[in-house]
């Protein structure tokens, strides 16, 4: 096996390591169930409750509302509370890149959100006449945003902080607003101008939309757009959460 | 013996303060190397360097020949790491915490399950797997972290205050423990506070001060350093010599009383005291206690580490 070949295995060995260790410790922390999973069915209901809105029409936002907050929640909880209990040293002292580590917090947030997505997508379908017609599109749209707002989780967990709630904060001022511009609760297209302007620089927009093709809804993206767009913002948000943490290690941060 | 880290001119800054300032040094294969210094010497800040945790602004340190700055990861897979804070995990269980290391280390199934069970048993937790560690006791847990340190098989030991606080029970298991290894070619690199500890276990010892190495060299070479402070100390029944007498013995340096204690101090003190034991018998004087005093670890460490700031100890 080549030296690089070598090198890809261990990274990939220690990033799955890391995200089992995630799975077992981060999954049922209050936090992760209190912003992962309260929180969109609060929006759900505050959206859905008072108006006429067939509720298969809403089904698409739910499931990606669903994705945005689990898959972006385990990254603001993991390192901030490893660098608090200290076992954030553990890790990189081990023979496992930071960038394999942080590779593993996405894995467990990518895992985190697409099994909690099960959820609204099966209620929708038994409770609602949603129907699913074009599941590649459903599932690609999950994986490729869950990679995407997991990344950014990640990256969200790079300023040190004295206590994890500062960081759920800084994480909340970013996805909060994002919601509302990403065409959830309204479809872009019917969105004011300059909501329809901000709306490409979400990662969530893309995602909804996939999702809503998947469904069987109209696209405001073209689909390849919507692929490319995830990938993008995942390659992206993932370096710099490589390179933010990188940066506060060298300090000892 | 070939040297295992090497450390050359390793320096830390953060903003305008030194932490460590051009620091030098060499382990070698098998060695018991203690690192001592007081709290803000900068001892915790070189071994976080050497450990991957921090990087250095200046200079650089291999670990059986990788560079930390340019090979870390091959320089990491080397070494065991039992920080002074247990910072195990608590909602894991005891077994999977050290399956965890083992796994970030690439142990193999089949050995990683054969020596965690080795060393829990050696360690005394084999009863105890199941349990989440955050049932452990402080003394429980920093075995643990040994445990979950050796299960990769490292070359070397990596131990932070590994007894600070620890019970008696659980202070002199890991001291004997990582004796143990040692005798079986295990490398450690020990700081701490415990200067008995030191001198008990250590081959070698470094004192660093504001940054810099102060001293380094064997815990007997060391105790040269303060070679003039070697005393005889003896009790006499009733009336003892004058100190002209005491003078006249040889060697003698200068003599000085403690209460009904006599202090002489001389560069040989196993000499001094034969020497002092014919005065007595031929005075008829009668000796009630009489020892001999070399200056300590201690000495060493508090002189070396208060000259600059204010009067040394001796």
């Amino acid at each position: 096996m080549s030296e690089m070949a070598q090198t890809w295995r261990r990274e990939a060995r220690g990033a799955l390591v890391i995200a089992r260790k995630n799975a077992l410790l981060y999954y049922l922390k209050p936090p992760v169930l209190i912003f992962g999973v309260l929180f969109p069915v609060f929006f759900f209901l505050a959206f859905k409750m008072g108006r006429p809105i067939a509720a298969e029409n809403i089904v698409p936002g739910m499931v990606a509302m669903a994705l945005w907050f689990t898959a972006s929640a385990i990254g603001p909880l993991v390192t901030p509370w490893e660098r608090r209990a200290r076992t954030y040293e553990r890790l990189i002292s081990s023979p496992v890149s930071l960038r394999a580590i942080l590779a593993g917090d996405v894995v467990s947030g990518l895992v985190f959100g697409a099994c909690l997505s099960v959820i609204p997508i099966v209620l929708g379908l038994t409770l609602t006449d949603a129907q699913v017609t074009s599941a590649l599109l459903l599932v690609g749209g999950i994986v490729l945003g869950a990679l995407s707002f997991a990344s950014l989780g990640v990256l969200l967990a790079a300023p040190p902080a004295s206590s994890p709630s500062n960081i759920m904060l800084l994480s909340n001022l970013v996805r909060l607003p994002f919601l509302f511009v990403s065409g959830i609760f309204l479809p872009i297209a019917q969105m004011p101008p300059w909501a329809r302007w901000v709306s490409p620089i979400s990662p969530l927009s893309y995602a909804g939309d996939l999702i809503r093709v998947g469904f069987g809804q109209r696209a405001y993206f073209p689909v390849w757009l919507s692929l490319l767009m995830l990938a993008a913002f995942t390659a992206a948000l993932f370096w710099g959460a490589c390179r933010f943490h990188a940066r506060w290690r060298a300090k000892g941060l | 013996m070939s040297a295992v880290i090497e450390v050359r001119s390793l320096t830390r800054r953060f903003g305008d303060l030194i932490a460590v300032d051009h620091v030098q040094f060499e382990v070698s294969e098998g060695e018991v190397f203690g690192f001592l210094g007081p709290n803000g010497a900068g001892k915790t800040t070189t071994v976080r360097m050497l450990t991957g945790v921090l990087d250095p602004t200046e200079g650089t340190a291999t670990i059986r020949g990788h560079d930390i700055r340019k090979e870390s990861l091959g320089a990491r897979e080397h070494l065991g790491i039992v920080p002074e804070q247990a910072n195990v995990y608590l909602d894991l269980s005891v077994w999977r915490n050290v399956m965890l290391m083992a796994e970030l280390h690439g142990v193999a199934r089949a050995r990683r399950v054969k020596e965690a069970e080795r060393l829990l048993g050696l360690l005394g937790l084999g009863e105890r797997k199941k349990q989440k560690a955050r049932a452990l006791s402080k003394g429980l847990r920093q075995r643990l972290m040994l445990c979950s340190a050796l299960v990769s098989g490292p070359e070397i030991l990596f131990l932070d205050e590994p007894t600070s606080g620890l019970d008696v029970q659980s202070a002199r298991l890991i001291r004997q423990i990582v004796r143990d290894l040692n005798r079986d070619g295990l490398t450690v690199f020990l700081t701490t506070h415990n200067m008995a500890e030191a001198e008990e276990i250590c081959d070698r010892v470094a004192i660093i001060h504001k940054g810099h190495i102060a001293a380094i060299d064997t815990p007997d070479q060391l105790r040269q350093i303060l070679a003039a402070n070697q005393y005889v100390e003896v009790t006499f029944e009733g009336r003892g010599p004058q100190d002209a007498e005491l003078l006249g013995l040889p060697d003698m340096q200068r003599v000085a009383r403690l209460g009904e204690r006599l202090l002489l101090y001389t560069p040989h003190p196993g000499r001094t005291a034969v020497a002092l034991a014919g005065l007595a018998d031929r005075d008829g004087l009668q000796v009630r206690d009489l020892s001999t005093r070399k200056p300590s670890l201690e000495d060493v460490f508090l002189f070396l580490t208060q000259r600059d700031g204010q009067e040394a100890t001796p």
